[in-house]
């Protein structure tokens, strides 16, 4: 199959960028979207041409590295999919296909589709683990766990911080990310003594690094391509008011 | 390519004395910083995977400044994260007669005869305490209704001693050890340096002191100084350019140590995997795992008859075979990876392979859907269904899956003593960058244990005893600044040549030498084949590469270029070592060496030993490193 690309390009932050044209010729149906990326990147080279900069690494949908919003939706339009597991054979031969790369003010451009998602990284320093040092944990089996909540808690934590949630939301916001991880510990029993402090700290610094507030829109769970549910954000939400009742 | 034989490596450094209190006996030897001056020193870590991620994490914790380097945009990304099925611990909750010596028994056995007792008897006594630490994380394993941890078995073991996290284990723990990391950052212990790849180790006065990073946004080079390095750098499969690895992996970091001085050790030992999804076309970049569980309950087969091309459904039960289960009964489809993977390249050799090209098995779940019920399985399996279908765009629960073996782990790594350092003083190497573990073949569900014990356990202790004999004195300049050239020198090298192919097709066409001549089954004739044809490839790169771009800048072309640069020597070496051990062992099979059956020969009296490779200029000198199986006694491994 033959594509038409029009994909974003800014050679750095300071760049302003524009959206530039190539033809994607002898598309496989069986190629990865990224792999068919690769595909034009050799042609660019070998052109003498800039390839396209674009995040990926495991390529099995599990390192949350790749992200790319393709036809104007997070990671492509089937549901629940990193752009990594995207696969050609869901596009029809001879579309056009828009690539930008999240847009939102705490993810910097870093060149092409490539961003800058430090941001997750410091609102999980901010308190998204547990305190416990290596070699001072008890017996693993000292303290029982139901298994609904160990299910609750998994799902939660399979949040891969790809960030497609804040790039679907209209306010930008990072909520269904942060609330993920404040979800998965506090439903467990080991997450419970810094349960609401984390869930403040974790809560101011999304807002410092200046991601948007939550509206409910619900287009982060629309998106997320581990099925993240909206009703972590109620958690978080609860959490976050318990703190600053005391 | 010429060799020397160079002088036997006699000392590992393990205390003697009753293999359970060795480990033991280290730790009270080991000499203590006290905690004023941890805050003087300097570690660096370099990886971020389960072993990275946890030794910085607990370094922070201990006090010690860290800084921690990933060529990731964030440590949480390292491939520790793709690991599917699960981590094994002796901690015999369930009661099925496992202990820490049957997990040491296992692994030892398990690893065909060439890893070190000391070493494998260490990480079984640790697994238990990584499960505890683990769970204090907050890590969601698999629990049963009472609220106690689940377990499930594993390929080449008979007991229950797999803890699980879905099939995501590998994510979990990953993200329990990043979690751990970024408390540190917090803390102000670890100096996390994302976007950063090592390019250089510097050695002062014969010591590690530090290494020369690029910054991968800006192409800046930058020094960083250190009063010892870890490496945790992951393995090198992408040599063989399609593998289950991650695209980023890469031999850049142990290779420019192994230049420094650091002999590398038994760098043939390949595992191949033999549950992944067959290659599609040419253009495909990497190969994707199914998890081992899934042999548990699918049926592996082909049809008896070479060259019949039917849809699996309308061949008839007589006309299948169920080779696995014919071959070996007591295991079945739960054979260790190494036979697996060998069973299933014999039968498509003989033209019995399925799906294009040939090179594929069926991995039915037709019988499992029958007795168990669709939904039961889906609930057991549903996601790696999902994500096979994704993949090929065929439906497993109609028809059975096509797999094939992949390239999945090195068992070769940079050779380290007991305390897991390197031949050169002050450069630590943990995880799968490092040889010691695993032997020729690594069991399931163990590498994660591996990475894990030594970054969170043992590292943290030998590290100490290394630090506290310091200090090591200023670091000379000119060492620094020779690193720094050297890193410079090769750049300019990559982006002065201008020539008319890409370092992906270079990779690509290195790749298929690997696979085809030092892959599943090796002969002296292909490895011979293999070292005629990677020097005269090499020494096309280096006259026709084309790296577009410039070094000041987001490059990733010229980061391809460097690796694959690196892959070429390691390639050679891969070969070499695989020529000169003239047996079978797990991992690495030499036609030449096979019983009557078909089976991997092993040659205990010759190749009993540890192959180091040391970097001279007039070519690589082999030091040899005897193994004694004092408790395991040596036997061939029969899974019959």
């Amino acid at each position: 199959m033959n594509l038409t690309l029009k994909v974003w390009r800014q050679s750095g932050p300071k760049d302003s960028g524009r959206m530039v044209t190539y033809q994607a010729k002898d598309v496989s149906p069986d190629m990865s979207f990224l792999e068919m990326l690769d595909v034009v990147n050799e042609q660019l080279i070998l052109a003498g041409d800039d390839p396209i900069a674009f995040d990926h690494d495991c390529r099995e949908g599990i390192c949350g590295m790749c992200g790319m919003v393709i036809n104007g939706v997070a990671h492509g339009e089937q549901r629940a999919t990193t752009t990594c597991q995207l696969h050609m054979r869901h596009f029809e031969d001879g579309a056009t296909v828009t690539i930008e790369p999240w847009r939102a003010a705490p993810f910097p451009v870093v060149k092409d589709l490539v961003v800058d998602r430090s941001a997750f990284d410091r609102i999980i320093q901010a308190g998204g683990f547990v305190s416990v040092p290596a070699g001072s944990a008890p017996d693993a089996h000292s303290l029982p766990v139901r298994k609904e909540d160990a299910d609750d808690a998994f799902d939660a934590a399979t949040c891969i911080g790809c960030g497609a949630c804040v790039a679907a939301c209209p306010n930008g916001s990072a909520s269904l990310f942060t609330a993920a991880k404040i979800t998965h510990l506090s439903l467990l029993p080991q997450g419970q003594p810094e349960r609401i402090a984390r869930a403040k700290s974790m809560v101011d610094q999304m807002d410092a690094e200046g991601f948007g507030g939550c509206t409910n829109t619900g287009e982060c769970t629309a998106v997320c391509p581990k099925g993240i549910p909206l009703d972590t954000i109620a958690r978080m939400n609860s959490d976050y008011l318990k703190a600053n009742a005391k | 390519m010429k060799y020397t034989e160079g002088t036997e490596i006699r000392d590992t450094k393990a205390p003697a004395g009753p293999i359970e209190e060795r480990w033991e006996k280290r730790k009270f030897s080991a000499k203590l910083v006290n905690p004023a001056n941890k805050r003087k020193l300097q570690v660096i870590v370099v990886g971020t995977g389960l072993a990275g991620g946890s030794a910085a994490a607990t370094l922070g914790e201990l006090g010690y400044n860290v800084k921690s380097f990933c060529y990731q945009d964030s440590p949480r990304r390292a491939h520790s994260i793709a690991a599917q099925g699960g981590i094994n611990a002796a901690k015999n909750y369930r009661g099925d007669g496992d202990s820490i010596y049957r997990l040491f028994y296992d692994t030892v056995k398990g690893g065909d005869f060439r890893a070190r007792e000391s070493n494998v008897y260490r990480l079984a006594q640790v697994s238990v305490n990584i499960i505890d630490q683990a769970v204090a994380q907050g890590v969601p394993f698999a629990r049963e209704y009472g609220g106690l941890l689940d377990t499930r078995s594993f390929g080449g073991a008979q007991v229950s001693r797999t803890f699980y996290a879905r099939g995501q284990t590998g994510q979990q723990l990953l993200l329990g050890a990043y979690q751990a990391l970024e408390r540190q950052v917090a803390a102000g212990t670890v100096e996390m340096f994302t976007r950063h790849e090592m390019l250089e180790l510097i050695v002062s006065d014969g010591r590690a002191r530090g290494i020369i990073v690029r910054d991968m946004v800006t192409g800046e080079i930058e020094r960083h100084m250190a009063d010892a390095v870890v490496l945790a750098t992951g393995g090198y499969g992408n040599v063989f350019y399609l593998s289950t690895n991650a695209k980023g992996c890469n031999t850049t970091a142990i290779w420019r140590a192994h230049e420094k001085g650091a002999y590398f050790a038994n760098p043939c030992y390949t595992q191949i995997h033999p549950t992944c999804i067959p290659v599609s076309g040419e253009y495909q970049s990497k190969l994707t795992l199914m998890s081992e569980s899934l042999r548990n309950d699918g049926r592996v087969w082909v049809p008896v008859a070479a060259g019949d091309t039917r849809a699996p459904g309308d061949i008839p039960d007589d006309e299948r075979d169920y080779y696995l289960e014919r071959i070996y009964p007591a295991f079945g489809n739960l054979v260790p990876r190494d036979i697996a993977s060998r069973a299933a390249k014999n039968v498509c050799d003989e033209g019995r392979g399925v799906g294009p090209g040939g090179l594929g098995v069926y991995l039915d779940f037709r019988d499992a859907i029958n007795r168990l019920g669709r939904d039961a399985v889906e609930k057991k399996y549903g996601n790696l269904f999902e994500m096979y279908e994704r993949i090929t765009g065929e439906d497993p629960y109609t028809q059975p899956m096509r797999i094939y073996p992949a390239v999945h782990y090195t068992m070769g790594g940079l050779w380290v003593d007991y305390d897991l350092q390197s031949t050169i003083p002050g450069l630590f190497v943990i995880g799968e960058a490092n040889f010691s573990d695993h032997g020729a073949n690594r069991l399931g569900a163990s590498a994660l244990m591996q990475g894990l014990a030594d970054g969170y356990f043992v590292l943290p202790t030998t590290i100490g005893d290394y630090l506290a004999n310091g200090p090591y004195g200023e670091v000379d300049e000119e060492a620094v600044a020779e690193a720094e050239i050297k890193v410079r020198t090769k750049i300019d090298k990559l982006l002065s040549i201008n020539g008319t192919r890409t370092p992906d097709s270079f990779h690509r066409e290195l790749g298929k030498i690997m696979w085809d001549y030092c892959g599943m089954e090796r002969t002296e004739e292909s490895l011979r084949k293999a070292l005629e044809l990677i020097p005269s490839l090499r020494e096309e790169f280096w006259r026709n590469v084309k790296v577009s771009g410039s070094a000041e800048e987001l490059n990733q072309v010229l980061e391809k270029a460097g690796r694959v640069a690196d892959f070429f020597d390691l390639a050679e070496l891969m070969c070499l070592d695989a020529l000169v051990r003239t047996e079978s062992c797990g991992g690495h099979f030499r036609a030449e060496s096979q019983d009557a059956d078909g089976e991997a020969l092993r040659d205990d009296e010759n190749f009993a030993h540890v192959s180091a490779w040391e970097h001279t200029p007039d070519g690589p000198v082999l030091h040899k490193e005897p193994l004694e199986y004092e408790y395991v006694k040596m036997s061939q491994r029969s899974y019959k």
